[in-house]
């Protein structure tokens, strides 16, 4: 019976090409590809919208090569600085790593890390997933596609390398902390100051701290892989603080995408001049 | 009553022979829920409307349905949530075929269900010597809520627009029970050679799931199906799958204790 | 000579709840090829309803407790009507039934050192129901539900067949109990979805289908509660014990009207809910019965130590047995102290912080929040009585779960009588699940396999259940018939009407004019039931499935108030306002239902004589060293004076 636990014989497959998608198969005999009578293409079409202008604006930046130092700031996009050709920076993050033969410009370098870390996130993938491929555009939803494999193959298979960014980007959130305390100088390198341009990097820092140990990967790491919480109490009490800010990971992602814009344009408007930090102290 | 007021439906109506949308007009009362209009209309209207429910509590999971186009349990929507002039649109759930009007043949979760492994109860323990602490069994606590409504598995793209990925993939409410499994503070799978991370990407089809979340959008219980249970089975599948540090370590262990 | 489809099975269990899932698992384990039939999906058994949790003396919270203490709270439960052997059995056999069920991946809430936690329960002496949350017997049906799939999987890699020694037969409804003889020889049923008749022969037929809550208006059970067990026990010759005590739960939702009767599990009150009239009074104290006088806090404070220190003071009166609580409510609304939407309210919100609440009690909060648009952290629910459980059900032997007079019918759970006596405890019916469906499947198997010559399947009764079972689609075409030319009645209007004369004239308090009167309705609801008809066809017809539940419900009614009107005394789940008081001469005193006419007299019309007959019969007195487990003062007020020199 077909309600019952019988196998389910696959002598319909040639119904199931009758028309595919969520009509195939002896389905429900209803011609729309859904029926949602909400916004449902709202969510992925400001996702979509939003990733678009980071993209635009980051790729600007980033082939840029300039405006990303002014004592004491140093953009987010370009630090570390990895090769010869960087603005130097009074005991900045200048490690010329890959000498003199690199042209182009040096944040292309270091962007990979935190580009790859964001590309394979769990949150981001389901937005760009959802927001550019339309798979699914929305729950529910039908999928323009013909054939999914998910991430069953290259290149999505690769999605599975997230937790080897993660270590990458501690790395980096490392450096960027590195940077935030070199932001309580001034433009002559005195310490024990603080301007506008410090807060925006404090806060850049706080975000892009909680976005990185927010990461599923993190969660798993920390303490998600155990069995036995109870063997591990102070692993058990790491997992659940991440996992607290786990929940809030998609609001991570985004403000900390927009923290780290806003700290590099920050830098960008005070080294092209275009604005004086106001200095506190 | 008088906050009574005649709503319009739309509810789908046909077997695998084909169907229609079929209007009706029907009186609605404060307090009402979906399935309270269906009722309605099986008592007055239409005596043969097939329709399945049971505790009409959300706690049986029978009453799945698509209304206005979204995956939903009949008896836990309120009508209250709708416009009075809405056209309320009622249809059977449409990643599985149809048996009759609002009725499925979900015989596909029964097969799944079917071919993940069960619980294996671990060497040397009688009965009432289980001794487990609430924090090792939360995790998979949470996933027992599951009142198996099946509507993770009729909203997931994976084999609502795609069929031929049903013999492939488990959907989240079984990805889900493999990671209770492994979650399980006493599961003995290991011990029988059984290594659930992996199946779960080798058997069923884990790494079909490209995270969208719509199983927790859905769900319910309110199950956070994806962020607790299908990224962390993931995650454990990279520990066994994609880790070189891990296939390392395995390796010289598995040397280390054959030589 | 009949064309349906035959399979051959050694044990058929009827109903896929706790019950019949666990005499399932232990007729396939003792190697009897085991059918299961549901009228639902698999998994979807009334049984997840059940929230508090399964009664069972381990001990794990409160060493003080054993199956004595067990037993005795059963008992004062049942006001002694309790067939004392089976609540004997349940007693000792419940903390194996749980133990178990961990070993087939049940995930119970724990203790501090990682036992099974257990809670406080209305007319328990001690912490004692195992519990998940308050969503206990979701677990209870999903763990049997795994163990089932768990044990095809087994048969799947020794036979390639998952379903060659256990199968679910789902959505699918019995209509009869097929009988060679005297003994059973299988069952007649059709697939929901289809419409299809097929047979099941076997020689041993377990009924496991749960209650009778359906034909009442008010109630907390499912479409499936039809008593289509009682009914077919009745139909094959089996006689229904004390079908007069019908639980109603104190604490059903009232508001929304399309939620009346849904449950607000005992969770609430166990962990420290209390209820209050419009004049926000605790009224339970000044409800509590002699026979609970010693038993129960006499002031708010010592009812609210309790709670933090239970050796020291007593429970307060909420966690009264529920008949008491439920009669409480009653006279409260009647006096004209009830709520808005005539119930009384229950409070937890100035009891327990808000986080406390959503996580001791989520199934609750969640209820409130969707269906009624309460926050039980901020304010009181309303609640009221809903009919709940029948404590009555098929008279059965004690230790084999077999029923009476037919060979080879077994029955467990809820369908099956004489455990609760006249009033279940709560938490009670989980453990008996376990306990009597596994003894009922154990025993099914053994009887399946001692039989010498399996009975044989006779057609002229498979022909005239097809013929019985498609009697609506020709309603109007019975032209021969006298009620010619009337137009057919409709099945869903038939069945309101049963429901609103049980609620109104065998509901919770009961009188003797009004259960005659309701006899009569019942009498006519039988001649219409008769014009019963449907449109359409067999495929998935809701219509045509109710027209042929009626039949059950109308025949379970009848029980209920007949033997309703012939127990002239008040006790546990039947009370009379026309005698109110407990009678000890009637504590020996159970009532049989039988069918008056057995060859098929369903067409009996005389509200009179109706379909049954009852006998009174005289139980057994219990046995002494069970007896000396009680005070004397306390067995004086059950007891005769000739029972208590005996």
């Amino acid at each position: 019976m077909a309600t019952g636990t019988d196998p389910q014989t696959n002598s319909d497959t040639s119904s199931a090409t009758r028309s595919g998608g969520v009509r195939a198969g002896t389905r429900a005999a209803i011609a729309a590809p859904h029926l949602r009578t909400d916004r449902w293409w709202l969510a992925p079409a400001v996702t979509a919208a939003g990733l678009l202008a980071f993209i635009v604006y980051s790729t600007w930046r980033a082939f840029a090569n300039e405006y990303y130092y002014a004592a004491p700031y140093v953009s987010p996009f370009y630090s570390p600085c990895l090769a010869e050709n960087c603005a130097p920076m009074h005991a900045g993050p200048n490690w010329e790593i890959l000498g003199g033969w690199w042209g182009l410009s040096p944040a292309l370098i270091i962007l990979i890390f935190p580009l790859g870390f964001r590309l394979t996130c769990y949150y981001y993938r389901k937005a760009y997933y959802r927001g550019f491929w339309a798979s699914p555009p929305a729950c529910a939803v039908a999928e323009p596609h013909k054939k999914y494999t998910g991430e069953t193959r290259f290149p999505l298979v690769l999605q599975n390398i997230h937790r080897y960014f993660f270590y990458a980007a501690v790395l980096v959130a490392g450096i960027l902390t590195y940077d935030t305390v070199l932001a309580f100088r001034d433009e002559n390198y005195r310490w024990g100051h603080m301007g506008l341009g410090t807060l925006v990097f404090l806060l850049n820092i706080v975000l892009i701290w909680a976005y990185t140990l927010s990461c599923h990967s993190c969660r798993h790491i920390v303490g998600g892989k155990l069995k036995h919480f109870s063997r591990h109490p102070v692993r058990y009490r790491m997992w659940q603080f991440v996992g607290r800010l786990n929940a809030r990971h998609m609001l991570l992602a985004w403000t900390s995408l927009v923290s780290v814009a806003l700290a590099d344009f920050y830098v960008y408007l005070v080294a092209s001049g275009a604005f004086d930090d106001p200095r506190f102290f | 009553m008088s906050s009574s007021y005649q709503a319009r439906f739309k509810v789908w109506r046909g077997d695998t022979g084909g169907g229609d949308l079929t209007d009706f007009t029907v009186e609605v009362n404060e307090g009402e829920v979906v399935l309270d209009i269906i009722h309605r209309l099986q008592a007055t209207q239409a005596p043969d409307l097939a329709v399945r429910w049971n505790c009409k509590a959300g706690k049986c999971g029978s009453c799945s349905a698509e209304i206005n186009g979204r995956p939903r349990l009949m008896c836990m929507t309120r009508m209250s949530v709708f416009d009075r002039e809405e056209t309320i649109t009622v249809t059977p759930l449409r990643a599985f075929p149809v048996v009759r009007d609002l009725v499925t043949d979900v015989g596909f979760n029964y097969d799944k269900a079917r071919q993940v492994p069960s619980f294996v109860p671990p060497e040397g323990l009688l009965p009432g010597e289980y001794r487990m602490m609430q924090e090792d069994v939360d995790r998979a606590q949470e996933f027992r809520k599951c009142i198996e409504c099946f509507l993770c598995q009729d909203t997931c793209h994976v084999v609502r627009d795609h069929e031929e990925n049903k013999p492939a993939f488990a959907g989240p409410r079984f990805l889900m029970r493999v990671a209770e499994l492994d979650m399980h503070p006493l599961d003995a799978a290991a011990d029988t050679g059984l290594d659930r991370k992996r199946t779960a990407q080798d058997e069923h089809g884990l790494g079909y799931c490209n995270i969208t979340k719509c199983c927790t959008e859905v769900c319910p219980e309110g199950i956070k199906i994806t962020d607790n249970a299908l990224i962390p089975l993931k995650e454990r599948a990279v520990d066994r799958k994609y880790d070189p540090l891990v296939w390392l370590g395995s390796k010289i262990r598995r040397r280390s204790s054959a030589g | 000579m009949s064309v349906v489809d035959h399979q051959e099975w050694d044990v058929v269990v009827v109903g896929a709840g706790g019950a019949g899932l666990r005499a399932a698992v232990e007729a396939r384990e003792r190697g009897a090829r085991t059918a299961v039939i549901c009228k639902s999906l698999f998994g979807k058994a009334h049984t997840v309803m059940a929230e508090g949790g399964i009664a069972a003396a381990m001990g794990n919270v409160n060493m003080g407790d054993n199956w004595q203490v067990h037993f005795r709270d059963t008992l004062r439960g049942g006001k002694f009507l309790n067939q004392w052997r089976m609540a004997e059995l349940h007693a000792q056999e419940a903390p194996d039934r749980v133990w178990e069920l961990e070993t087939w991946g049940a995930l119970f809430d724990r203790t501090k050192d990682g036992r099974i936690s257990q809670r406080n329960f209305g007319g328990h002496e001690y912490p004692r129901l195992a519990h998940v949350g308050d969503r206990t017997g979701l677990e209870l049906i999903r763990t049997l539900q795994q163990k089932i799939v768990s044990l095809q999987q087994e048969d799947h890699r020794e036979t390639g067949d998952y379903e060659s020694r256990l199968k679910v037969f789902q959505e699918c409804t019995v209509t009869r109990i097929l009988k060679d003889g005297s003994r059973v020889s299988g069952v007649f049923a059709y697939e929901r979805e289809t419409g299809r008749f097929f047979v099941l022969r076997a020689p041993a037929v377990v009924i496991a289908t749960g209650g009778i809550g359906k034909s009442f208006k008010v109630t907390s059970n499912s479409w499936e509660y039809t008593g289509d067990g009682h009914a077919l026990a009745l139909l094959a010759g089996a006689p229904l014990l004390n079908m007069e005590f019908v639980q109603f739960h104190p604490t059903g939702m009232v508001w929304p009207p399309s939620v009346k009767g849904i449950l607000v599990t005992e969770s609430v009150r166990g962990d420290g809910g209390v209820l209050r009239n419009s004049e926000g009074k605790r009224f339970m104290f000044d409800y509590i019965p002699d026979v609970f006088k010693e038993k129960y806090a006499e002031s708010e404070d010592e009812g609210d130590r309790w709670y933090e220190d239970p050796d020291h003071n007593r429970r307060p009166p909420e966690l009264l047995p529920r008949d008491e609580v439920a009669r409480a409510i009653n006279a409260e609304v009647k006096a004209g102290r009830g709520s808005p939407h005539g119930g009384v309210f229950l409070d937890v919100s100035t009891r327990m912080p808000a986080e406390v609440i959503k996580r001791r009690l989520p199934s609750m909060y969640h209820q409130f929040k969707e269906l009624a648009d309460v926050d039980i952290t901020a304010e009181a629910m309303e609640v009221g009585p809903t009919c709940h459980y029948v404590m009555g059900g098929i008279a059965v032997d004690s230790d084999t779960a077999a029923a009476r007079g037919v060979p080879g019918l077994f029955a467990a759970g809820e369908v099956a009588g004489g455990m609760h006596g006249s009033n279940r405890l709560g938490g009670n019916s989980l453990s008996d699940l376990l306990v009597f469906g596994r003894r009922a499947g154990l025993h099914a198997a053994a009887y399946a396999a001692e039989l010498s010559s399996r009975p044989v399947v006779d057609d002229t009764q498979v022909d005239s259940a097809a013929a019985e079972a498609l009697r609506p689609f020709s309603a109007e075409g019975q032209t021969a018939d006298s009620e010619a030319g009337r137009p057919p009645e409709n099945p869903y209007t038939l069945h309101q009407e049963l429901q609103q004369a049980m609620n109104d004239l065998v509901g919770i308090i009961r009188r003797d004019g009004e259960m005659r009167e309701a006899l009569e309705r019942l009498a006519d609801l039988r001649v219409r039931a008769r014009r019963a008809g449907v449109e359409g066809h067999r495929q998935f017809n809701p219509g045509w499935h109710l027209s042929l539940d009626l039949r059950n419900m109308l025949l379970v009614s009848e029980c209920v108030a007949r033997a309703a009107l012939e127990r002239t005394e008040s006790r546990g789940g039947h009370t009379r306002e026309d005698h109110p008081s407990m009678e000890r001469e009637w504590r020996r005193i159970n009532l049989l239902c039988s069918l008056t006419d057995p060859t098929d007299g369903l067409a009996a019309t005389d509200p009179v004589r109706g379909q049954i007959t009852l006998t009174r019969e005289t139980t057994e007195p219990v046995r002494p060293d069970l007896l000396a487990l009680f005070e004397k003062e306390e067995l004086v007020k059950y007891l005769t004076e000739e029972e208590l020199y005996e």
